[in-house]
């Protein structure tokens, strides 16, 4: 058994606010270890996202610890790449300047700034786009920029808070494969949140789908479709069976928020 | 008409100027068809008649120089000390708590009521001129800029940190940058609001300046003056307006995309 890459002990989150105490995020373990892809799935305020923030260093838990490498986790680094759903590309930056800015940040020379996020402009299909200014890019492509732009930091675990959420239908397919052929290829180790099933099922190596408020881990089931995984596997009966498991297991979960807000 | 939908470049501008002739024309008609006495109002032949005669044979050209470098000195002086303060105030909440009630306090005093004291203490010079200028603009800015800093996008700030930012990379890096367009508009209104400061200034105790012209002409009921003062004034406050859109247009491309 390696050494998990991240561990997530006991992690807890409540809001305090006037009228009382919110539990988000009950006391939750996991453990990710090198080049798994575990999409988070659960219903809307289930905490998956306040998990993910947790895990990035931009929420502190109440209780808990986030261990990287064995080391705890007191704010948000280099080590833990983000990509968020909503648009954060810095607009006055270019898709180059973009992609350099954390290298920017490390010291390295521009040549070899250049050098790396023209290597990762490529990998995400943006060739010839690196003089535009987000604005002129479609959400499609201001995602990729995102993407490029977190992996040319090179971290340990890459976060991705529903980061196709805003786009249309057919681009988030494509995203969709572009991500995990580029984690079939590089092996990297991705934590990546998600309400959407499909989504969860056709690119995790776990899904791990949390119940409703407050948030806890209620199933962990690993997907063992081979790979490379073609998106005509969306079609195949093994993906079908997993996906109506998960399917269910949501459903419950979201019947049961329905039910509590009542 | 329909609400909202835009207007061509072409009939934008043509629409503009149409104004500025039927002003021209309802003043013409006023005064050089006897509807109101000259006393009170000057005809827009005689006021460019004047207007030549101040600028060739009276030195008004040293006067408008001498107003423009008072505008500008003031107002960079404001400048210089209200971005480093402002960026502070709005990158650091402590620092905002400590100035930002003095400040509210402070940019409602009007600056014309300070030129009494100003003279009192710094003379009818060129640094009482630049003071009025000074404190017209400097509060104003200062909390303006608090504002815009302050109000950064924080997904884009938790972008940065999750890329590695420090904290003092992520004001250099993020907030400055991001806010540097609406800063840069900010600074073009205020440029706006010191050309009536200096005119009050210089409507006191000065000895030159396009202000100092004004109450000459007042003594000589030269209305035709007062007038052409005043639209000089106008003209170089639109003008300076006008360099001020190109320059932040040019400088910030990526803030005027898709708008």
């Amino acid at each position: 058994m390696t050494e998990p890459v991240l561990r997530i002990q006991g992690v807890e989150r409540r809001f305090s606010s006037a009228s009382g105490d919110t539990l988000a995020l009950q006391a939750t373990d996991l453990e990710v270890v090198e080049n798994d892809f575990i999409t988070i799935l659960g219903p809307s305020g289930c905490g998956k996202s306040t998990l993910l923030r947790i895990v990035a260093g931009l929420d502190q838990p109440t209780a808990g610890q986030v261990l990287l490498d064995g080391q705890k986790v007191a704010g948000p680094g280099a080590d833990r790449g983000m990509v968020f759903q909503s648009y954060t590309l810095f607009p006055w930056l270019n898709v180059l300047d973009n992609v350099c800015f954390g290298l920017r940040e490390r010291g390295m020379p521009r040549a070899q700034q250049i050098e790396v996020a023209q290597g990762f402009i490529a990998q995400v299909g943006l060739n010839g786009f690196e003089r535009h200014y987000p604005k002129q890019l479609s959400g499609g492509m201001q995602q990729r920029t995102a993407l490029a732009r977190a992996l040319a930091n090179n971290p340990r675990i890459l976060l991705m808070d529903e980061p196709f959420g805003a786009l249309d239908h057919q681009t988030r397919e494509l995203m969709q494969e572009l991500l995990l052929g580029l984690w079939e290829r590089q092996a990297k180790t991705v934590l990546f949140v998600t309400h959407d099933i499909d989504e969860a099922v056709f690119m995790a190596s776990r899904v791990v789908v949390m119940s409703a408020r407050p948030g806890r881990i209620k199933l962990s089931r690993p997907v063992d479709l081979p790979h490379p995984r073609h998106y005509s596997v969306k079609t195949t009966p093994a993906f079908s069976a997993l996906k109506g498991e998960l399917t269910e297991a949501v459903r419950a979960e979201v019947m049961a928020a329905a039910a509590a807000s009542t | 008409m329909k609400p909202l939908t835009p207007v061509s470049p072409g009939a934008r501008v043509a629409l503009g100027i149409t104004f500025f002739v039927v002003f021209v024309a309802v003043w013409a008609v006023a005064t050089l068809g006897g509807f109101v006495s000259k006393t009170f109002l000057a005809d827009p032949l005689t006021m460019v008649k004047s207007g030549v005669t101040l600028i060739t044979q009276m030195g008004f050209a040293a006067d408008i120089g001498m107003t423009v470098w008072r505008v500008l000195g003031g107002f960079l002086i404001a400048t210089a000390l209200a971005l480093p303060l402002g960026v502070a105030m709005g990158a650091y909440k402590p620092v905002e708590a400590f100035f930002e009630p003095f400040v509210s306090f402070a940019r409602y005093l009007p600056a014309s009521a300070f030129i009494p004291l100003l003279i009192l203490w710094v003379g009818i010079g060129e640094a009482q001129k630049l003071s009025v200028i000074f404190i017209g603009s400097f509060f104003q800015l200062v909390l303006m800029i608090a504002v815009i800093v302050g109000n950064t996008r924080r997904d884009l700030v938790e972008a940065a940190y999750t890329l590695g930012v420090s904290d003092r990379s992520l004001i250099r890096r993020v907030l400055i940058p991001g806010a540097a367009p609406e800063i840069a508009e900010t600074l073009r209104m205020v440029l706006g609001w010191a050309w009536t400061y200096v005119i009050v200034a210089e409507l006191i105790g000065a000895s030159s300046g396009i202000g100092h012209m004004i109450t000459d002409s007042q003594a000589l009921l030269a209305t035709d003056q007062i007038i052409f003062g005043i639209i000089v004034i106008g003209l170089i406050g639109l003008g300076s307006d006008l360099l001020f859109k190109v320059l932040n247009r040019r400088l910030f491309p990526w803030a005027a995309l898709g708008r």
